[in-house]
């Protein structure tokens, strides 16, 4: 399988929506709307639910599974407010010390021109800012696209999976080739030297684990997996976890 | 008869003779100007745009006094991207520095502040990952040192040839500015022309007083970007100093020539509670 591949296999539609991913994660799944400020955006799928008896928060991107909710959730890109409502369910979820787990599968923030009036990119900073800082553990699951700081956002974990048909990147090859080389056409050789298959992120130390994208088993696998690792985290205090988290990042 | 022809050989040599670039053109309102005219500032006398100016021009306009901090810290090209090196090395040699930010201590009319000035002619003033570890490493003396940080953002953003390790950057410097917000420590910045992409969604807007040079550009995505996914023409001002304070990101817009006190103000004005 080439880079190239792999970017493509990260771009398809998946066997299972957003939502019954996060159904099969957690159950009773009470979504939250809204960032209080703006409005809401369907890109970002937020609320709580339990994980048997722990109670967590889930974060996820979605690009929507028919033409209505592509357009809706601009195929997965998050909005401005749709980072504040990740930041308010964050928030929340250090009050209520519940753990977070993100799902991610965007392109990228929405290069819109109301985004940039609200402030796409002030949006992603106090992401970055509260997530380096907050006392609850953070999983980061890339299910699809990673793309760019839209992506990274929501991937400030104290650890960052990878499904094996996901990918992450500083840019889309297509865009990363049009910029080095002024030729979007060679994104399969961006893709190649950009070097952003699971398995280059793993021995990097950028990902902590790849786990296979099992179809429609894959949230019940999911779910055994999520939850040691969620309870190992939480045996850590605050002050412990914020410290190993920053490590995490700070060796880049 | 065109104008060329018209020149005696001796009018045509002396012509030959005069510099290219007496004259400059104003990027952001197009007005030329006899160059001398802009100054050390390098400002527009038509619209006060600042021209972009290195890392060392700025500091010395700015600083009392300048110590400056890991300056022998270069990329590590992280995934030998064919060509990236030689790029590096010729940009070192042409600038005289290693990378795409200038770090140390500096004295701003009198007041000592940690200081960073990022510089565009440095690869666009991308974010690799050795720019990333000068800022994390300021941040890191600041609240070290319980002293304020001064940054100047100036960059296209991600430095595309260190691929995700640009990306973790962000991350790791946003982690540095929380740590040193906690301690109860100012941080300024000032946002010059550019400002763009990953910057933006990192430090650049992480500050607790934000300035910005008149005329800036500074946004998340690139215009063209925006212009082909909304299929729209966005207009002059789009992205610019005026519009972003508009919307709420920005706390002064300060004219070059005032930088120094206003900033030595605003430093000042933080160190009530400390003395």
């Amino acid at each position: 399988m080439t880079a190239y591949d792999v970017v493509q296999a990260a771009r398809q539609d998946k066997a299972y929506t957003t939502r019954e991913l996060i159904n099969g994660v957690v159950t009773d799944f009470q979504e939250l709307h809204g960032d209080r400020q703006f409005g809401d955006d369907s890109a970002i799928i937020g609320g709580i639910g339990w994980l048997d008896e722990l109670a967590v928060t889930v974060i996820a991107t979605d690009k929507g599974h028919d033409l209505t909710t592509r357009m809706a959730t601009h195929f997965g890109s998050p909005e401005p407010w749709g980072y504040r409502k990740a930041q308010r369910l964050m928030q929340q979820a250090a009050k209520f010390n519940r753990p977070i787990v993100t799902l991610i599968n965007t392109p990228g923030a929405y290069p819109g021109k109301e985004a940039e009036a609200h402030g796409q990119g002030a949006a992603i900073a106090d992401l970055l800012l509260l997530a380096s800082q907050l006392p609850v553990p953070i999983l980061s699951i890339l299910i699809g696209e990673g793309g760019s700081g839209g992506a990274l956002a929501l991937a400030f974990g104290d650890q960052v999976w990878m499904t094996d048909q996901s990918m992450y990147a500083v840019l889309s090859p297509e865009g990363f080739a049009s910029i080095l080389w002024k030729d979007s056409k060679q994104a399969a050789n961006a893709a190649e030297g950009m070097q952003l298959t699971p398995e280059c992120f793993l021995a990097a130390g950028v990902a902590d684990k790849i786990i296979p994208d099992t179809g429609a088993k894959f949230a019940a696998d999911l779910r055994q997996q999520i939850k040691p690792t969620l309870l190992a985290l939480r045996q850590l205090d605050s002050a412990a976890l914020v410290a190993q988290r920053a490590a995490r990042f700070r060796k880049f | 008869m065109r104008y060329e022809a018209t020149l005696s050989t001796a009018a045509r040599q002396r012509e030959s003779a005069l510099p290219d670039d007496l004259w400059v053109q104003c990027p952001y309102c197009k007005q030329n100007s006899y160059k001398q005219t802009l100054g050390d500032l390098k400002v527009c006398p038509h619209c006060h745009y600042g021209f972009r100016l290195t890392a060392h021009e700025r500091q010395a306009l700015l600083t009392d006094d300048f110590t400056e901090w890991d300056a022998e810290v270069e990329t590590h090209d992280p995934l030998h991207f064919p060509g990236y090196t030689d790029k590096i090395a010729a940009l070192q040699l042409a600038t005289e520095q290693k990378e795409s930010v200038l770090t140390g201590v500096a004295a701003i009319g009198g007041s000592k502040t940690a200081l960073a000035i990022m510089d565009a002619h440095f690869l666009m003033g991308s974010l690799g990952s050795a720019t990333g570890e000068k800022i994390t490493r300021l941040f890191e003396r600041a609240t070290q040192y319980q002293l304020p940080v001064v940054l100047f953002a100036a960059s296209g953003g991600a430095r595309m040839q260190e691929g995700i390790h640009s990306l973790m950057q962000m991350a790791k410097v946003s982690q540095a500015v929380a740590q040193h917000s906690a301690a109860g420590l100012l941080y300024v910045v000032v946002l010059t022309d550019p400002t763009m992409g990953g910057v933006t969604a990192s430090f650049a807007m992480q500050g607790d007083i934000t300035l910005a040079e008149p005329h800036s550009l500074i946004g998340f995505a690139g215009k063209r970007v925006i212009e082909q996914t909304i299929n729209q023409k966005l207009p002059n001002g789009f992205q610019r100093t005026e519009s972003v304070m508009q919307s709420g990101f920005i706390d002064q817009i300060v004219p070059r020539s005032d930088l120094p006190s206003r900033l030595a103000s605003l430093l000042r004005l933080h160190m009530g509670g400390q003395s």
